[in-house]
């Protein structure tokens, strides 16, 4: 029993010293990504997410102190990321958790995050289940998700001629939400369009030349294209080469981001419709400064992860500022119906789903002294692009 | 008609560098016994140097010299990986090796990032030889008719180095009977050396061949491992025209996959290993294994005895010191606990498999990701409490071991072991592509323990009785009768028969009671974590249990859990640097050539060199 008090004391006062420091010291928070595994997306996103927390504590914080964010390797497995989580929380003492590229890990954390009550901003995974299917109170998302920017392709397909579409996207869920979320919208805006061929190519193991024989005995129309990295540049090589975009509309989900248009260089797609991110075309404005920030910051110009790392600090910034205590609650109340201004302009938190407004880039790409740019492009926002609030609920299962 | 014909020259085209890469493989097993892990990272080699190289080397003889350059550099990178690291390692037990080769995987890729950066690098394409022929009307890209040309080339000039040449004779004698090639006075050292090196040299020419058609990126070491394993067991260990045959099977079986069944290409490969290896067990063209290259390397093993009264008194105090750690530890240390606690239990199942029953399975992720599947599955659509979760998970784990094992067991060596690892990948996309009802890529969330086990210190409880009581059974089935006879046909199955024991049951039954607890441990790291991915089946996994049983000691009792706890508590602490797969591939290559028999082995060996 003395042992018990003894130890109990001891706690006590451990907890009482550590929320002492947490006091005085900065705001911890806890970020988990695959730094290494998807080293060319996350090095990007940690940059821009950096960026924002050295600006935010340069203006004085959040709530009147600095904030610390707490950079942790996850190798890309859902279970390692979990573990982090816990280390973060209970004993580095992070005040909420962001991050996460692939959808399994981000659902893995959203899972987490509602059992132990912690606040969880997925930043960059796409998954639809993420807010919906599977979603929570305590998992909130910064990115356009999988729906939003396949709608936003969808608008612009349903604006052609073409009506017999092929698909061709990775095997995984990522590629099947995109497609099926794809099919939907377009059958919605325009019923009498018909789907004549499905390609699933196993992902980063793509066979491009059989991909694109495939695809062109379906004579189709248009093709909707959701490969990325890699598999991406096999299939543009082999398309390209054995004619297989001559003559029809592509609509490609993600294609103009930076990330997988940059290493296409001359052989970059012309005359695709797409998803991405303009940043060498904004002539000024918010979008223009963060550009140049960006790049005078690191001597490298902007990813799209870039401006997502960058919304994410922003986010848990104004969110931290909000809730003007590191309560948990507090923090998640402070989360629903957030609004931040970013350089894409205002984003929400909606309350619905927990799923902010940021919306994308869509453009035409084209090539640009040896390289692929997008043209004609315009900024749509995120809340245009989301299905009816009842829709959204028979999602969540309500 | 033309489509036709097309799709068979896409297929010779993609049969290409996976021949070469193949072959590499197949030829350094044949000759140095090193089933080569590390064979991705030297094909991913040669695409980055070779895509260095075409930078620097202008016009048509620059690219196809830096093709060249770049399989000789990677030949020499791999020849010098086998004089500094795999030569010390030679006697170590059967398939040590792959350790080794897997730290190699770790630095490669470390140093790969840092040398070409994160960034996808598009190939350059072969000077002149862009754009299409049109064959029968259907569009032919160039460089594919110079793949489909180039490789018989390449493949009739091994031939003939392996047949007319002093070098290939070796080879030949080498692949056939090690221990004669030796008897009769060739200096080993570097005909393996050479072996490995011009193996190497393959897998780098392989990379850089395909670069026209894609280009080099920072994944490509692991997504050709699988197919090319494949090639290489479809086509017989160590048998080149084997290797181009079920390189060209494989290639034009997955052209047509796409076309006609665009969903199937996941699974197709691996169906059509198990049933090439039902049909023939030595592959297409290989060889039966000649008895006894299958013995054990390096110093007999001491029979196993009981521990003694001390040993046990202290296992005793150390278990009731972990055991009160929720009295003392913080949170996390809780969940580190059980995560290492788990992952010992998983590698301690493989350890027994390994060690009583000489069964090397590359496909033991199948049981603890079946187990956690299972586990999973019940609470989801049978809404099963935790407790049953828990009870039947180990079941269905040792059923499906049952079953994968009755096919399986037909093999022997590594052709076993690939025959598991085909039906954990099968397995694997069973789950990934049945998503209705796993989950597929998303998994399956919201699976947490019941409520007296929810907190922290609970379910390490639960974890900590659970994976100490299946460690200890594991130990005492190696001190019954069961062990015994399995240690029996293990170092000599005839002899075993002739007494009696009835060899192919034994090990079936040892299939299974190991599957199971890796069923168990599956099950209890659903619960731990909340979720369970198809991640819990994929190939890493197997890797990472072979790899810390290897780093335990295989020829100890206890080398599965030690090995375990050791490598989940370093590599925890090693993902806080920056560089942490290069410090954690240097740390396991120190570890491999410092204690060739494991941590234990090595501990072992020392306590006996005190105390003698």
């Amino acid at each position: 029993m003395i042992r018990r008090t003894f130890l109990s004391l001891g706690l006590a006062l451990a907890a009482a010293a550590t929320s002492a420091i947490a006091q005085d010291g900065p705001i911890v928070v806890g970020e988990i990504n695959h730094f290494k595994r998807m080293a060319a997306f996350a090095e990007p996103y940690r940059k821009g997410y950096e960026m924002a927390i050295e600006e935010v504590n340069a203006a004085g914080g959040a709530d009147g102190r600095q904030i610390e964010v707490i950079f942790r390797d996850d190798q890309g497995e859902p279970g390692e990321a979990i573990r982090i989580a816990e280390e973060l929380m209970t004993r580095e003492g992070a005040v909420m958790l962001t991050g996460s590229i692939l959808s399994n890990v981000g659902l893995a954390l959203s899972s987490l995050a509602a059992q132990k009550e912690w606040v969880y901003l997925a930043s960059e995974p796409l998954a639809d289940a993420l807010v919906w299917e599977n979603g929570n109170d305590w998992t909130f998302r910064l990115r356009a998700s999988t729906y939003m920017q396949a709608a936003m392709l969808a608008e612009e397909a349903a604006k052609t001629d073409a009506l017999r579409y092929a698909t061709i996207a990775p095997n995984y869920a990522y590629g099947k939400d995109a497609v099926a979320a794809f099919k939907e919208a377009l059958t919605a805006l325009k019923p009498e369009v018909e789907f004549v061929a499905e390609q699933w190519p196993q992902l980063f193991q793509i066979d491009a030349g059989a991909e694109v024989q495939a695809l062109e005995r379906a004579k189709p129309d248009a093709i909707y294209n959701v490969t990325f990295g890699p598999d991406l540049a096999k299939f543009v090589r082999q398309g390209t080469d054995r004619g297989l975009f001559d003559g029809r509309a592509v609509f490609g989900l993600l294609s103009g981001e930076p990330e997988y248009l940059e290493p296409l260089a001359d052989e970059a797609p012309e005359g695709w419709v797409v998803t991405g991110y303009p940043w060498y075309a904004f002539e000024d404005g918010p979008n223009a400064d963060f550009v140049a920030a960006y790049t005078e910051r690191f001597g490298e110009s902007p990813k799209n992860g870039s401006l997502v790392g960058y919304m994410t600090g922003l986010s848990v910034a104004a969110a931290l500022d909000i809730a003007g205590s590191t309560d948990k609650q507090a923090i998640r109340a402070a989360f629903e119906g957030l609004q931040v201004e970013g350089p894409v302009g205002p984003i929400t938190y909606r309350q619905i789903d927990n799923q902010s407004t940021m919306g994308a880039f869509v453009g035409t790409t084209a090539l640009e002294d040896g390289g692929g740019v997008m043209v004609d492009w315009t900024y749509r926002d995120g809340a245009d692009y989301l299905p009816a609030d009842d829709a959204v609920r028979a999602r969540q299962g309500q | 008609m033309g489509f036709f014909l097309a799709q068979i020259l896409t297929g010779l085209a993609n049969a290409g560098a996976l021949f070469m890469v193949a072959s590499g493989l197949s030829l350094i097993f044949g000759v140095t016994r090193i089933v080569n892990f590390a064979h991705g990272s030297f094909y991913m080699l040669g695409a980055y140097i070779g895509y260095t190289l075409m930078q620097v080397l202008p016009g048509a003889v620059g690219f196809w010299g830096a093709m060249l350059l770049a399989g000789v550099a990677v030949g020499v990178i791999g020849a010098f990986v086998e004089m500094v690291i795999l030569r010390r390692v030679y006697a170590a037990p059967e398939l040590f090796q792959l350790v080794a080769t897997f730290g190699v995987i770790l630095i490669v890729q470390d140093l790969a990032l840092m040398i070409w950066g994160p960034e996808d690098l598009l190939g350059p394409r072969a000077p002149g030889l862009r754009g299409v022929v049109r064959i029968m009307g259907e569009p032919v890209p160039k460089y594919d008719l110079v793949l489909i040309g180039v490789t018989p080339l390449v493949a009739l000039g091994l031939w003939a180095l392996i047949t007319k040449t002093r070098f290939g004779i070796l080879v030949r004698a080498a692949t056939q009977d090690r221990e004669m090639v030796a008897a009769l006075g060739v200096n080993q050292r570097w005909l393996f050396t050479g072996t490995f090196g011009l193996g190497c040299a393959l897998a780098g020419l392989g990379g850089a061949l395909q670069l026209p058609q894609g280009g080099a990126d920072l994944l490509m070491d692991f997504t050709i491992l699988t197919s090319v394993f494949v090639v290489v067991v479809i086509g017989g260990m160590g048998s080149l025209p084997g290797a181009y045959l079920a390189a060209v099977l494989i290639s034009v079986l997955g052209v047509f996959g796409v076309a006609y069944l665009p969903q199937s290409t996941l699974a197709l490969t691996f169906v059509v290993m198990v049933a090439v290896l039902m049909w023939r067990p030595f592959g297409l063209l290989g060889r039966e294994e000649v008895a006894g290259e299958a013995g054990q390397v390096g110093p007999p093993e001491d029979p196993i005895r009981p521990a003694g009264w001390s040993v046990r008194a202290g296992v005793a105090l150390a278990l009731l010191a972990l055991g009160a750690l929720p009295l003392y530890g913080s949170d996390f240390a809780l969940v580190l606990a059980t995560d290492i606690l788990i992952f010992c239990l998983f590698a301690a199942s493989l350890h027994f498999l390994l060690g009583q029953a000489g069964l090397v399975s590359f496909g033991h992720a199948a049981f603890y990701g079946g187990g956690a599947y299972a586990a999973a599955l019940l609470v989801r659509h049978a809404g099963a409490p935790m407790e049953l979760a828990l009870l039947l998970a180990p079941l269905i784990a040792g059923l499906l071991a049952l079953a994968i094992g009755w096919v399986s067991l037909r093999a022997t060596g590594v052709y076993f072991a690939m025959l598991t690892l085909a039906f954990a990948q099968l397995l694997w996309s069973l789950v990934w592509q049945w998503a209705e009802f796993t989950g597929g890529s998303d998994g399956m969330v919201g699976i947490w323990p019941a409520d007296w086990a929810g907190g922290n210190a609970a379910f390490f409880w639960l974890a900590f009785v659970l994976c100490v009581a299946g460690i200890l059974v594991l130990r005492h089935a190696a001190h019954a009768p069961l062990g015994y006879a399995l240690r029996a046909a293990r170092d000599n199955p005839a002899r075993a028969a002739a007494s009696g024991l009835a060899v192919a049951r034994l090990q079936w039954v040892a299939f299974a009671f190991a599957g199971a607890m890796a069923g168990l441990a599956g099950g209890l790291f659903v619960f731990a974590k909340g979720s369970v991915f198809p991640n819990e089946l994929e190939i890493a996994r197997s890797f990472d249990a072979l790899i810390v049983v290897f780093l335990g000691g295989v020829k100890t009792l206890s080398g599965g859990w030690v090995g375990g706890a050791v490598f989940e508590a370093g590599t925890d602490w090693l993902t806080r640097f920056e560089y942490w797969r290069l410090a954690l591939g240097l740390t396991v290559l120190f570890i491999v050539t410092l204690a060739p028999q494991g941590i234990v082995g090595a501990a072992r060996r020392l306590w006996q060199r005190g105390r003698s």
